[in-house]
């Protein structure tokens, strides 16, 4: 487990076509090397596509793909010499862990005390060398990962692809095995393609991350990006929370008026062209306040009644009901005025603090 | 992220999920006794009859082990017994051959060949072994389907009627369902997506295939080889068909023992001894399917 430098991967026009289904429609990716780049998407946006032809298990339609500088068009997977953690963990349940760990150096012709030492290693690494002589089935579900992932490393690849490998396991070991990923790859250095499905996963973990939808990428970016700056609707509410207004709008200088429930809110900024324009506000960023008090210069203020108040610790989240039914997600810090459900309440933000997106009814459609 | 957290624990299933104490507890008293009508039979015709046989085998004509003394003494019985084996470890690695390509083949076609392929196997099943059998008199004799062929191809003849291969080839036609099934079951369950894997770590496809997936499919090669070997050692009909004076085995000498000479006491004799050698066999072979892996033990 020597500190290796990761491959850069390199994807430009890239499509996979199944018959008459396009499972990835021209998609650009250029990972760095040393970055951990999470695919982010709903089920069938081509993200684990993405993977597999990284990983050499399919081939691309039309496109190309370099690896490491080198384009691995037609080269099978086996001589790709990359890392792959499965969902499924694909632990030989024939071999003991330690065979598992020992068998892609086997493949390379590691032999004797060496093999051994890296063997030795690379559990110590997922803290599972005193299970070096268990079978697969003698180890739970997130034990089995961790030995997928020494297996997967022992080998020193310049790149480790991930398929949602902790899409199995539950809430309280996913969130320590995120971190332990996290440490391993700081540890390493080696490239990490991440597959999930969990944006707060992908939040976590990743350098940048690239949103999947519909078999392209909407967006890539940090995670600070993608939630504060959106590039369509579809992000904007796939990563965090989100209240999405919809109303008549028009232009008003270099700003947009949009009329909601009777009610019209001043946006800062116009979108180009002929979109239908959609607001999306996160939760943090809006104020609930008592109808008509406190106002705030240039505030924007819709009127709603609270549906849903929960007490999070580090402050409040409530549901507000909107004139025209949209609800509305809101995040109040610690000792700000407290309400309760069936009370009426304003949302209250600033004209700045939102952003404003070409409209998508596809965004709604694929979360539910 | 300079705190260190500590592994949550995991918890095992290692039983049911708990099910109301009522539906667990079902087990009406006196179930056992759906089995009655089977251990009847059973006993009837299978237990009783084999004691008898044990018996007499030891007392008929007089006490002793002289029926045992006569079998081992005699040159022929030794050679029979021992091309009985031969013949069963034939007719065993010729059904392997044929049937795990066969068995690997089913997995991976698509439904409705598998429907066919899954046909193919039961339909002898339909048959009876005497009709099976004189089928392949007729194609196997000298003047027989095989034999035109080679001379409209101006080969020489080859016998096979009345000749060893000629009752292992009609014995594995006959027994090869027995193989093919068992293997299937075994395959079927094997995850072909641990071959991708062993790829991706750096195996070649046939390399992943020898290492993982044949030895995840040996459980059913052994039951398959088991079985066949020891309905082998027992067959009749088709061996006494197809077979010759050179290609006698141990059952056709039962029958002539009990049916022609009226001598229960050396036919019984032949017959512990195959069923001796059956067990010993077994003995032998049970470590070979006890699978490690397939242990349902599990630790935290």
């Amino acid at each position: 487990m020597t500190a290796s430098a990761g491959a850069a991967i390199e994807i430009r026009k890239a499509s996979k076509r199944y018959g008459a289904f396009t499972a990835l429609n021209d998609i650009d990716l250029h990972i760095r090397p040393g970055e951990f780049m999470t695919l982010l998407g709903p089920s069938g946006s081509g993200k684990t596509t993405t993977l597999n032809l990284i990983a050499g298990f399919t081939d691309i339609s039309s496109g190309t793909l370099e690896i490491g500088g080198r384009s691995v068009t037609g080269l099978p997977s086996h001589k790709r010499n990359i890392g792959v953690v499965f969902q499924h963990y694909a632990l030989f349940p024939h071999m003991t862990v330690g065979k598992n760990v020992a068998y892609p150096l086997t493949l390379r012709g590691i032999k004797g005390d060496d093999r051994e030492k890296r063997v030795k290693r690379a559990l110590d690494m997922v803290k599972m060398a005193d299970f070096a002589h268990r079978y697969p089935n003698e180890l739970s579900g997130g034990q089995q990962q961790r030995v997928a992932l020494a297996r997967a490393l022992v080998f020193d690849p310049p790149l480790l692809l991930m398929d949602e490998p902790l899409g199995a396991l539950d809430k309280k070991l996913r969130e320590w095995l995120q971190l332990e990923i996290k440490r391993i790859h700081r540890e390493l250095g080696t490239t990490f393609v991440y597959v999930t499905h969990d944006q707060e996963e992908a939040l976590v973990l990743s350098d940048r991350i690239a949103v999947f939808n519909g078999g392209r990428i909407e967006q890539i970016g940090t995670g600070r990006e993608l939630y504060d700056h959106p590039a369509t609707l579809f992000v904007g509410r796939f990563i965090g929370d989100s209240t999405v207004l919809r109303g008549k709008s028009e232009a008003a200088g270099d700003g947009t008026v949009m009329t909601i429930g009777g009610q019209r809110i001043f946006a800062q900024g116009r979108l180009p062209g002929e979109a239908r324009p959609v607001i999306l506000l996160r939760p943090e960023r809006v104020g609930l306040k008592r109808p008509g008090a406190d106002a705030l210069t240039g505030e924007n203020r819709l009127s709603g009644t609270v549906t849903e108040a929960i007490y999070l610790g580090s402050g409040s989240k409530y549901e507000v009901r909107l004139a025209d039914g949209t609800i509305a997600v809101v995040r109040s810090p610690l000792g700000a005025t407290d309400f309760a459900i069936g009370d009426t309440a304003d949302i209250a933000f600033l004209p700045t603090d939102l952003t404003l997106l070409p409209d998508d009814a596809s965004a709604d459609v694929t979360l539910t | 992220m300079n705190h260190h957290p500590t592994e949550p624990q995991e918890t095992i299933v290692t039983d049911m999920p708990d099910r109301p104490a009522l539906l667990k507890r079902w087990r009406p008293r006196g179930a056992v006794w759906l089995a009655a009508p089977a251990v009847l039979v059973l006993l009837l015709a299978l237990a009783y009859p084999l004691a008898i046989v044990v018996v007499r085998s030891f007392t008929d004509p007089a006490p002793g082990l002289d029926n045992y003394v006569w079998f081992f003494q005699s040159a022929v019985n030794r050679t029979v017994l021992q091309r009985t084996f031969v013949v069963a470890a034939w007719v065993t690695l010729v059904s392997l051959i044929c049937a795990y390509p066969y068995a690997y083949a089913m997995t991976i076609v698509g439904r409705n060949l598998r429907l066919a392929l899954i046909l193919c196997v039961l339909v002898p099943f339909w048959l009876s072994g005497v009709v099976r059998t004189l089928a392949w008199v007729i194609l196997l004799q000298d003047s027989g389907v095989i034999n035109s062929f080679l001379r409209g191809l101006g080969l020489p003849p080859v016998k096979l009627i009345r000749t060893l291969p000629g009752v292992v080839i009609g014995m594995t036609q006959v027994l090869l369902p027995f193989m093919i099934l068992p293997i299937y079951s075994v395959m079927k369950g094997i995850d072909t997506r641990l071959l991708q894997a062993a790829r991706s770590l750096g195996a070649k496809p046939w390399r992943a295939f020898l290492q993982i997936y044949v030895p995840l499919s040996l459980p059913g090669v052994y039951a398959g080889a088991i079985i066949v070997f020891i309905l082998s050692l027992g067959f009749y009909i088709t061996p006494a068909l197809l077979g010759g004076p050179r290609s006698i085995l141990l059952s056709s000498l039962v029958q002539n023992q009990v049916l022609s000479l009226l001598n229960w006491g050396r036919g019984g004799a032949m017959g512990v001894v195959l069923l001796v050698a059956t067990f010993v066999l077994l003995a032998i072979a049970a470590p070979l399917m006890r699978q490690k892996h397939s242990s349902t033990r599990r630790e935290a």
